[in-house]
């Protein structure tokens, strides 16, 4: 954990989440989040109703490691797969089916494949929730009624308390020097 | 040209005016709905009537909000009905036997595989649209995606109900599954009978799956705005006039418990979009292997006209063509229905299906001429008196041309320009050609059956009361589960509409949003 990190509380004793700006257009909202990664915050976000095309590169995002989770899923779903086939036909119950070879290669193909799919559905899924934080019902931008709108056709960036430079007044001073509008506390953790 | 700029929307939404009604702009002429544009200069737009974000939220929001039209409520007590008569059909057949089916020893596979077949095969568009038109890029897809996966969602569940109830001891049907069991058995994988549960519910589960993330953060804007309604005023309407519980208290509650508390963030979206990349890349092929496992149940036969190796393409290409048929079907009623529909279905993309539809019922057609052409190149004599004297010619020769008819004629229509965009015309060829891939199966099925190796073993099949019954009741339940679909659930990928409006792109800077064609200029 980060030594001697600040914590900030409101007047009341909550905890501060971040500050949080809106943007009108997805355009506003892709430049302001150019400045916020190069003025080098690293525990910020960018919301928005649907993905923004290269907003990855926008934010400075690092690739995910979702592929290496599916690609793991894939291979762990063809082994067992290939593994249930030769020991149920070949080794448990061999059984003579025209007189081919117990546990040939050739019709075990298609379970194949289709275990590895079904792993790989499963992996992607889960794993792209899990990477998220998700499923997790309480959050507190979600209790700000603003927020809500973002859901709809608002745009906005939260920079989030725990960030190294985070700054209540300098943080809030640079989000409006960005055009953010309606620049708020976010309270909770 | 009518403009719509954001603060006038955001003015009549304070206003408290409804912004998803909006008077149509003029169109240029020769463009239909004003998606027709032949230019290849201009983009069509995808979505008509400069449409905001918001709009697409208040208008496809707004199906599963508001009270459907008059129609919704006895057109579904019609089908639940329809749904409810298939159950007790299935039930006098699971306490009767399969005897109450009209087959016999000679035609032991009927109508149960024909509708399977025909079943599974309608799921195969919406993978289509969602997984390889996903993969080309092709945009218009995300007016039709949603409901397009809803249907095949549907259709794998009538379908794997054909296999459960045809196999004679309904409680068994968990021994397809490799269940330990005690005999100490295993089921036989050499067998494309197996393989085919395999395909079947490995389709059916990653179809779910893949159409549940993509609901994801459409389930979260259901979620907060009826969070926003509660708010704002939480005397709202109840549930029932007596019961103290409030529609949007439930309506955040269960859309809040599907939406696993998405909240919007472009760090979850990278992943989002990511994952949605990998699921459309395993789709593809599996939705190729499906039908082509499919088919093995046929072709690994060795009963003339089944043991061919033309199989798999061929009913690959007749599932998309049965399925996008299907598609049409579906929304073509359903964009004269809904309010604003038709914005975001536009001419365009009824289009593009009648040309899939055109170019998927060529393939099936070639594959019928091809049967017959290895039918006579091969010298198999069984083969070709199968075709020469039975399919074509046989007491059920008038299935084979109504098959032809359907399937190979009636989308030759669609050479022609004001066919494609004529909406009733494009309607019934889909209705024939769904008409015509039920024959197909049964056709392949039936005819090959009805005259086996000996004459002895010739026998006819005609329908009973308990095949139509099911088959009816399996039209039922598809038609009940799509209208609950479009009653309580997002019918279009509102997400995904977003992105492709023009004021989506980082690089659009136009304030006017006056121009429908005034799409921002490439990226970097």
């Amino acid at each position: 954990m980060a030594k001697n990190r600040k914590v900030y509380v409101t007047e009341s004793g909550e905890p501060v989440y971040g500050v949080i700006a809106e943007f009108a257009t997805p355009a506003d909202v892709y430049h302001a989040a150019e400045k916020v990664r190069d003025a080098g915050y690293t525990k910020w976000d960018v919301y928005a109703p649907f993905p923004i095309h290269g907003i990855d590169e926008a934010m400075g995002q690092k690739r995910t490691v979702l592929p290496l989770i599916s690609a793991a899923a894939a291979g762990a779903g063809v082994l067992g797969a290939i593994l249930m086939q030769w020991w149920m036909s070949g080794v448990d119950y061999p059984i003579v089916v025209q007189g081919k070879p117990y546990a040939p290669w050739e019709p075990f193909v298609p379970i194949t494949f289709e275990l590895g799919v079904l792993f790989t559905a499963f992996a992607t899924l889960i794993g792209m929730l899990a990477l998220n934080g998700l499923p997790r019902h309480h959050h507190p931008l979600l209790k700000k009624e603003r927020f809500l709108a973002v859901s709809d056709d608002a745009f906005a960036i939260c920079i989030e308390s725990g960030d190294d430079k985070f700054d209540p007044d300098q943080t809030r001073s640079m989000l409006e020097r960005l055009g953010g509008k309606h620049i708020d506390l976010v309270e909770g953790d | 040209m009518s403009t719509l700029h954001p603060d006038e929307a955001s003015a009549r939404r304070l206003a408290g005016l409804p912004t998803g009604e909006l008077p149509t702009y003029p169109v240029a002429p020769g463009t239909g709905d004003g998606s027709l544009v032949d230019d290849p200069a201009v983009r069509a737009p995808l979505v008509l009537n400069n449409r905001s974000f918001h709009d697409i939220t208040e208008i496809v929001c707004g199906y599963a909000e508001k009270p459907p039209g008059r129609w919704w409520l006895p057109t579904f007590m019609m089908v639940f009905t329809i749904a409810q008569l298939g159950g007790l059909f299935i039930g006098y057949l699971v306490i009767t036997g399969i005897g109450a089916w009209g087959m016999n020893n000679a035609v032991d596979w009927a109508w149960d595989i024909t509708n399977f077949v025909f079943w599974i095969g309608i799921g195969h568009a919406g993978t289509l649209i969602s997984a390889i038109l996903c993969l080309l890029k092709q945009k218009w897809r995300t007016a039709v995606n949603r409901s397009a996966e809803a249907m095949t969602i549907f259709a794998v569940i009538c379908a794997a109900t054909f296999p459960g109830i045809h196999i004679g001891r309904q409680w068994m049907a968990w021994f397809l599954f490799p269940i330990p069991n005690a005999n100490a058995i295993w089921p036989n994988f050499k067998s494309p009978l197996l393989w085919d549960v395999f395909a079947v519910s490995t389709y059916g589960t990653v179809s779910a799956l893949f159409w549940y993330m993509g609901m994801i953060p459409d389930f979260a804007t259901l979620r907060d705005r009826a969070d926003l309604r509660l708010r704002r005023n939480p005397e709202g309407p109840r549930v029932l006039p007596f019961l103290p519980i409030r529609t949007d208290a439930v309506r955040a509650y269960v859309y809040g418990f599907l939406a696993l508390g998405w909240r919007f963030s472009s760090r979850h979206w990278i992943r989002y979009e990511k994952a949605y990349l990998i699921l459309a890349g395993i789709s593809t092929p599996l939705v190729l292997s499906v039908h082509s496992i499919v088919s093995f149940d046929f072709a690994t036969s060795v009963m003339p006209g089944w043991h061919t190796t033309i199989f798999p393409p061929y009913f690959v290409a007749g599932a998309i063509f049965g399925g996008f048929a299907m598609v049409l079907l579906l929304l073509i009623p359903s964009r004269e229905l809904f309010p604003n529909m038709k914005d975001l279905i536009t001419l365009r993309h009824i289009e593009n299906m009648a040309k899939i539809l055109l170019a998927t019922g060529m393939m099936v057609g070639f594959a019928y001429g091809m049967e017959f052409f290895i039918a006579w190149y091969s010298a198999n004599q069984y083969e070709a008196y199968l075709f020469a004297n039975v399919r074509a010619r046989g007491p059920y020769a008038w299935a084979y041309w109504t098959m032809i008819f359907c399937n190979v004629v009636s989308p030759q229509v669609f050479w022609f320009r004001w066919a494609r965009q004529t909406v009733p015309v494009v309607f019934v060829v889909s209705f024939l050609v769904t008409i015509g891939m039920w024959f197909e199966r049964f056709v392949i099925i039936v005819t090959s059956l009805h005259r086996a190796f000996l004459p002895g073993e010739w026998h006819m099949f005609w329908p009973t009361a308990v095949d139509i019954g099911i088959f009816v009741g399996s039209c039922g339940v598809f038609l009940t589960l799509f209208l609950l679909f479009l009653r309580f659930l997002p019918v279009f990928a509102m997400a995904e509409v977003k992105a492709v409006l023009p004021q989506a792109s980082p690089h659009h800077h136009g304030n006017g949003h006056g121009n429908g064609h005034d799409h921002g200029k490439a990226g970097h």
